[in-house]
């Protein structure tokens, strides 16, 4: 398997280890797509081409099953995202405590609009359907962890945080 | 307070540990159900009462009685953990705080109906309650109580995660089980129902993780115990789960058929900065809002649908005055839209075009006649899809303009929204 420059895509040995685990779950190799295609994008962040296509080699699947199903579930990230992912839900609970403000907040200061990712390649806003926290609303994933009962200082403070990460 | 059963021990340091679990009483009931034979633990949960908490209130123990005994194929338990309705946030904390009593749960239902695998679906957000089962299962297998010949009993179970990955009707049953086995969430049509044909071919139950933590208090205390909890026909208690415009939103657990009234005032303390209560989503996203002068019911299956709307995952959604309802509905119609998985017609082009007309309502371009539209176009949802998802946007719709509609004609005769977006509760009086 290449990449189109050439180099072989590969995951690590952890991760096709896992991967091989989970196989043993199900009666069928197929069954094992949804827990594999999130095991290669845990580790690599999204899924290229190239790594659906080591996926369905894994499994033995035609390579385009893997892009349908891929490109059915909304967690699964086709397209490389920032380094850092904010994924706000702004279904009717966490709106109502104040959700779409957050959104706009959010946008102006990072200068993007949801579902876009930041110049310098760092953030990659978007908005999200319920994420089934509403008692804790407003809700936001921070590169996947939870992060509940926002408002703007929390977001300040969100934001700080991943910049301290960065250039601290 | 009322006895507490599923979230009885949230509390306890460590509750989602084994050994808590087992100090607990944990795993008794399971030890109790594989002395008994199968056909009499599926009686005993047929006797309780106990009703699916996924959303249908379908009788548990009924649906188990469907799964023929003898079958070429495996038989499957699904637990349903997908967790999308708008509202619905309570099975993220039964997998959370108390996972053995989920597995405990399944393993019972596993040996009633005849089943030796059960696949847990999680929806794929939720990492924290995944590791939360992974890890508990991992401490049950490693103590015998998963796996081959479990408890010496000769009775082989075992369980695991399979992983969602964002796709809220994966929730509906027949979606779920396609995604388990690993193609896109797309509903079949039934029959055959799953009980016959599900999950890789074989007789498959599918029930909500609330509904099977009950089991193995019902194995324990009795089915007449369970029955009682609650109204006639609504036996236990609930998990509702409150968000929106009350001080204390949260998951309270309480007998079945509490009134609205009470959780809203009491349980959650009342509407935030004392506003006045305009509409409450009873059951989840999907089930008809009803206004302050419906809140004096029973939060159970029969009293609410003798008012026209449903318990559904028991989620409340509470709106305060400063809620504009065509913004509200207008967000619902906008998720069901973007959730439809296209197969049939009129759930993918009916709800685009209900969430299009909704927008132009609300941003105060709607025309003369869209009221009957939207209504005309729910009338050819209903009823003419694979799965219930087109009905779980055209039911709210219908509602939201049968109890609100003079909303709805100001809107299009002033040309704009009255009442404006949702205020931010940190920017000054809305604050609770
Ligand atoms: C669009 C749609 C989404 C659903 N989502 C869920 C869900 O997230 N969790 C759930 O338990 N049931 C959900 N259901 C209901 C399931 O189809 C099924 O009835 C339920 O899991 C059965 O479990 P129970 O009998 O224990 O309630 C959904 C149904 C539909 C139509
Ligand atoms: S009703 Fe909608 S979601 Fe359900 S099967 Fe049809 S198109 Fe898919
Ligand atoms: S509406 Fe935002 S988490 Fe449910």
């Amino acid at each position: 398997m290449s990449t189109p420059n050439g180099q072989a895509f590969t995951v690590k040995p952890e991760t096709a280890q896992a991967i091989d685990e989970i196989l043993g779950h199900y009666p069928v190799k197929e069954a094992a797509l949804l827990p594999a295609l999130h095991k290669v994008q845990d580790e690599i962040g999204w899924l290229p081409v190239a790594a659906m296509d080591w996926v369905a080699d894994r499994l033995e699947l035609p390579r385009v099953r893997v892009y349908g199903v891929a490109s059915f579930y909304t967690m699964f990230r086709r397209q490389q995202p920032g380094r850092h992912r904010l994924e706000i839900c702004t279904n009717l609970s966490c709106s109502l405590m104040g959700a779409e403000h957050l959104r706009e907040y959010l946008c102006r200061k990072l200068g993007i609009q949801p579902g876009k990712t930041t110049a310098d390649g760092r953030i990659t806003l978007s908005e999200v359907e319920c994420l089934g926290s509403c008692g804790t609303a407003p809700v936001m994933l921070v590169d996947d962890e939870f992060v509940e009962n926002l408002d703007p200082q929390k977001v300040d403070k969100i934001l700080a945080d991943l910049e301290a990460r960065d250039h601290g | 307070m009322a006895e507490k059963i599923l979230t009885a021990r949230f509390e306890t340091p460590d509750s989602h540990l084994l050994n808590t679990y087992q100090a607990d009483g944990g795993y008794t009931a399971l030890k109790k159900a594989l002395t008994m034979k199968p056909e009499e633990v599926i009686e005993l949960v047929k006797a309780s009462g106990l009703r699916g908490r996924g959303g249908a209130g379908f009788p548990a123990g009924l649906k188990w009685s469907f799964v023929p005994k003898e079958a070429e194929k495996p038989k499957y338990l699904c637990v349903n953990a997908d967790e999308g309705e708008p509202g619905t946030f309570k099975d993220r904390y039964l997998m959370e705080l108390d996972p053995h009593a989920v597995i405990e749960g399944s393993a019972i239902a596993c040996y009633a109906f005849g089943a030796h695998i059960a696949y847990i679906y999680v929806r794929g957000e939720f990492k924290v309650p995944m590791e939360r089962m992974e890890q508990a299962l991992a401490e049950a297998r490693e103590a015998g109580l998963v796996g081959k010949n479990i408890l010496d009993s000769g009775f082989d179970f075992d369980m695991w995660v399979h992983p969602g990955a964002g796709a809220y009707v994966c929730g509906e049953e027949t979606a779920l089980i396609e995604s388990n086995e690993g193609h896109r969430g797309m509903p079949r049509l039934k029959p055959p129902f799953p009980a016959v044909v599900g999950l890789f071919g074989g007789p498959t139950v599918v029930n909500n993780v609330e509904t099977l933590a009950f089991v193995p208090h019902i194995m324990n205390q009795g089915a007449e115990w369970f029955a009682k909890l609650g109204p006639e026909r609504n036996g236990g208690t609930k998990m509702y789960g409150v968000s929106g415009h009350v001080k204390k939103p949260g998951i309270y657990e309480l007998p079945m058929g509490t009134s609205l009234k009470e959780i809203i005032y009491d349980v959650c303390g009342g509407i935030r900065g004392d506003h006045e209560l305009k509409a409450v989503i009873p059951g989840g996203s999907s089930t008809p809002v009803l206004t302050p002068d419906e809140i004096d019911v029973a939060m159970d299956f029969d009293s609410l649908a003798k008012i026209g709307t449903m318990l559904g995952s028991g989620a409340i959604i509470v709106m305060d005055e400063t809620t504009c309802m065509v913004r509200a509905i207008t967000r619902l119609a906008k998720f069901y839209s973007h959730e439809s998985c296209g197969q049939c017609t009129p759930c993918r082009e009916g709800l685009a075009w209900i969430h299009q007309v909704l927008v132009r309502i609300e941003g105060g371009q709607g025309r003369e006649g869209d009221i009957d539209l939207l209504l005309d176009i729910c009338d050819n949802v209903q009823g003419n899809t694979i799965c219930p998802l087109g009905d779980a946007c055209a039911m709210p719709v219908r509602g939201f303009i049968k109890k609100f509609r003079p909303e709805f004609e100001e809107h299009i005769q002033k040309a704009g929204c009255p009442i404006g977006p949702f205020p931010a509760p940190w920017a000054g009086s809305a604050k609770g």
